[in-house]
């Protein structure tokens, strides 16, 4: 048996690399900040934690990390998820009454006991994602089974849930002062523990995607879903389970994202974030119709998204200002994924003909 | 120099390549005034990449093309068209809702204060149909109300009405069209011809190309085989240039087969009964015996794939049982006719068959993957041995096994799909088609490949749209016409009787 050759890393091989495309936009724009943002590579340490603009972009950036690994694995099946910023609201929504059901008696306490919980957190947190993962799983019926367009059926979710979403907490916002649930999203362990979370749901995913099938299962539905049938795939199985599991990675990000600001917030918690997870997708290189995907390069788009925030904050650039900024910004990096401009860089990087 | 000058079009060694495949190399065709050209060859052979390259679609890598003595290269099929090449293509591309006349004179109404003079218009199509065509029918009537003959003379009428049309393409225009509709198409090319007008035609019907052409250029993968005078050539002569098949080949097969057909044996592997899906294929019973290839005549809309996919399950019967090794199968789905080791090579290869952005290896291995779930994952060891062992056994031409399948070839992606068939080691295999846009050479390993398939004990339901073919690789063949199961044949038969049993007339 022939033994696969080796790879040679040669520059051409970089290019082609899908990891290529991030990685440059990614150093653009710290290479920008390195410049332009005096101390903002600068890690200070405190008490044993690093804390730091640079650390900042991957703690803002690990809420849109968790929905992009879930909305790389359904872009991969040529699908898309709209709903995962309501389902981030609904799974906020279901632990902050878990924690301070005060809301349901339409009176609002202001409760300072940082011990106080209504119920345990392991309680908490199992029923906010059971809760995310059945709405995961609402729109992988819908997609799969009942054959609706994906942006469609899951428009449905993006617009309802938020009702859903306030239906629980009885229209109020819930305060959260349980300091056990803080650590998720405010907790350091030298970096912040949103990373490490990041890192299990990145490790847990990318083996069950790269150590089994399912991986190429998948992409295989995203190219051809008929000659994937065709071939003993089951592929309405396949797309009920990414959306499934987007959903459940929606419900974790709610966790972080409530965590983070010790409210429920079933109006703006996840706003417009699964357009923030699925540009990080497009950056990363997965197309929007489907097939090979790559989850690190996902990651990489979604700390470019929270890097192009973290640094207009920086240099000063106002909050309602933002959303335009990131526009143009977006549009270039996108710009340096367009085939035109791809096939610029291979030319002009390509080894020269000798004569 | 008298002859240069009669050709209002030459192409001079035309080359081009597309990723994977030579689609044509060094190619030339001249076309005189008043003449009637026919363009053959079998599927894949370049004639619509010659005819693309000639109105513009496409770019030639290398050669030239002369009309009238001035070289030309169309940028699109609208410059090729204000040069006076215009083209009516196989599938009528007009809109159906709207009228003859609109559909004429589309983007080139006439105008009467800035307002369309529908008065002018419809007399100018009406005109146009009449001198052009001799076709005398009312203009202000939507287009679909019309036969689809009628459609093409107005596909063509709408071709010709730029006044300098001195080439007229038709691509296939017959293929839809019953015998008195082709006639009067005819009538319409004559015409034609008589005004000087220079007139390509593919087509795929032998009979046609002898009453209508004055000369035949034939392809064979894209090279140029010759160009020959209608009168000068014969049928048989003709065949041969276009599958370029030898004698010697021929009986090669003839004795492979004979010596295979020794190895069946009387035991049935499948046997269907009453078998059938309302609307697909009327009920029918079937059996397949061990080491038999059964081939699947009938043309196109006969019901040959709907049966092929309610054997496997990817269409559900409604009607009747299939029993493998005697037992009777409960649940029709792809997966557990996987199992079950029934295997099926879907029709249309680019649609249902190659996944094309996975690799070649990726692409054997997905049926076996796919039997073995989600969880028990094929090492990469695994998964390289046997895809190298496929790709030495059916000699699939490819880089190495990581190549994107789409970068292959249309044979070697062929090939991809019998290794993925064949790796999950099936006891029925199931092939639609899949010889089609295949070169020659291939097509003669798949059909060995397909007869010694058999002998191992198995067996294969082989359907083509050529009939030589199933003729040559079938030990018994059955006829299907209209979605009904009509005859059945073994042992030696002629192809006489075969085209009468599709055809439905008595021998």
């Amino acid at each position: 048996m022939k033994k696969p050759t080796k790879q040679v890393l040669t520059w051409r091989k970089i290019t082609e690399s899908r990891l290529f495309f991030p990685i440059v936009a990614l150093t653009l724009i710290l290479l920008f900040d390195f410049i332009f943002i005096p101390g903002f590579f600068a890690i200070e340490n405190r008490e044993g934690n690093l804390h730091g603009s640079l650390i900042d972009i991957f703690r803002n950036g690990s809420t849109v990390m968790i929905l992009a690994i879930g909305m790389t694995l359904v872009i991969a099946t040529g699908g898309v998820d709209l709903s995962v910023g309501a389902t981030m609201a609904i799974a906020a929504s279901v632990a902050g009454i878990l924690m301070n059901p005060s809301a349901l008696k339409n009176e609002v306490f202001f409760i300072t006991d940082p011990n106080y919980t209504f119920q345990p957190l392991w309680l908490v947190i199992t029923a906010a994602l059971a809760v995310s993962l059945i709405c995961g799983l609402w729109n992988g019926v819908l997609v799969a089974y009942m054959r609706i367009q994906p942006m469609v059926a899951t428009l449905i979710l993006m617009i309802s849930g938020r009702g859903i979403a306030q239906l629980i907490t009885n229209g109020l916002r819930v305060q959260i002062t349980y300091k056990p649930y803080a650590f998720i999203g405010q907790g350091w362990v030298v970096l912040p523990f949103s990373l490490y979370l990041v890192a299990i749901v990145f490790a847990i995913t990318w083996f069950i995607t790269r150590k089994t099938a399912i991986g190429m299962f998948i992409e295989s539905v995203g190219i051809n879903f008929r000659s994937s049938y065709f071939s003993g795939i089951d592929e309405k199985k396949i797309k009920l389970l990414v959306y499934t599991f987007c959903g459940f990675c929606a419900g974790i990000a709610g966790l972080v994202a409530s965590s983070n600001i010790k409210t429920s917030d079933a109006n703006n918690i996840g706003l417009t974030t699964e357009l923030d997870a699925i540009l990080a997708v497009v950056i990363g290189g997965t197309a929007m119709s489907g097939g090979r995907f790559s989850l690190l390069a996902s990651m990489v788009g979604a700390l470019v998204m929270q890097a192009i925030t973290q640094s207009m904050y920086a240099i000063g650039v106002p909050a309602f200002a933002l959303q335009a900024i990131k526009a143009v910004v977006v549009i270039f990096v996108i710009l340096l994924y367009s085939d035109q401009v791809k096939g610029f860089v291979q030319k002009i990087s390509a080894p020269k003909k000798e004569v | 120099m008298s002859e240069a000058d009669q050709n209002i079009l030459s192409m001079e060694g035309i080359s081009k390549t597309f990723p994977g495949v030579q689609a044509l190399d060094d190619v030339s065709l001249s076309l005189k005034k008043g003449e009637i050209l026919c363009l053959v060859g079998e599927n894949g052979a370049g004639k619509s990449t010659l005819m693309k390259i000639l109105t513009g679609v496409d770019k030639p890598d290398s050669g030239r093309i002369i009309l009238d003595g001035k070289e030309i290269q169309a940028k699109s099929p609208q410059h090729a068209q204000s040069l006076g090449i215009s083209t009516v293509y196989q599938e009528v591309n007009l809109c159906t809702n709207l009228t003859v006349a609109e559909n004429i004179l589309l983007g080139r109404e006439p105008q009467k204060m800035r307002r369309i003079d529908w008065t002018k218009m419809n007399a100018l199509a009406s005109d146009t149909l009449k001198r052009l065509l001799g076709v005398d029918i009312d203009v202000t009537k939507a287009l679909g109300s019309y036969t689809v003959a009628i459609q093409q003379m107005v596909a063509i009428a709408r071709a010709l009405y730029i006044e300098s049309a001195k080439i007229l393409i038709l691509d296939e225009p017959t293929s839809s069209l019953d015998v008195n509709e082709t006639e009067q198409l005819f009538k319409v090319m004559r015409k034609l011809k008589n005004d000087g007008v220079g007139i390509i035609f593919i087509t795929h019907f032998i009979g046609q190309i002898y009453e209508i052409s004055d000369r035949i250029t034939v392809l064979r993968n894209g090279k140029l085989v010759g160009t020959y005078e209608t009168s000068a050539i014969t049928r048989v002569g003709l065949i041969s240039k276009m599958i370029g098949r030898s004698l010697a080949e021929f009986d090669e097969m003839t004795k492979i087969k004979l010596e295979s057909s020794k190895h069946i044996r009387s035991e049935a592997l499948l046997q269907a009964k009453e078998f059938g899906l309302t609307g697909a294929i009327q009920p029918f019973n079937l059996d397949l015996h061990v080491g038999e290839v059964v081939g699947l005549a009938g043309l196109l809309g006969s019901g040959r794939t709907e049966t092929a996919s309610i054997l496997f399950g990817s269409d559900k019967a409604d009607t009747g049982s299939i029993s493998m090794n005697g037992s009777v199968v409960q649940d029709y789905s792809p997966l557990s006719s996987i199992k079950r080791g029934v295997a099926l090579c879907p029709e249309d290869r680019k649609a249902a068959g190659i996944v094309d952005d996975l690799s070649v290896r990726e692409n054997i291995i997905l049926a076996i993957q796919a039997s073995k779930g989600w969880f028990k994952y094929l090492s990469l060891p695994e998964q390289y041995e046997i895809a190298e062992r496929y790709i030495k056994l059916l000699n699939i031409a490819t880089p190495s096994a990581d190549q994107p399948v789409k970068n292959l070839s249309g044979g070697n992606q062929q090939k991809v799909i019998l290794a993925r068939w064949l790796a999950i080691n099936p006891q029925i295999l199931i092939l639609d088609e899949p010889t089609r846009g295949i070169d020659v050479g291939t097509k003669a390993e798949i059909q060995k490949l397909v007869l010694s398939f058999a002998e191992d004990g198995k067996a294969c339901v082989f359907i083509s749209s050529e009939l030589e073919e199933v003729l040559r690789t079938s030990h018994r063949i059955v006829v299907l016409r209209e979605r009904e199961k009509v005859a059945e044949f073994s042992g030696e038969v002629d192809e006489n009787t075969i085209i009468h049993a599709i055809a439905g007339s008595e021998a």
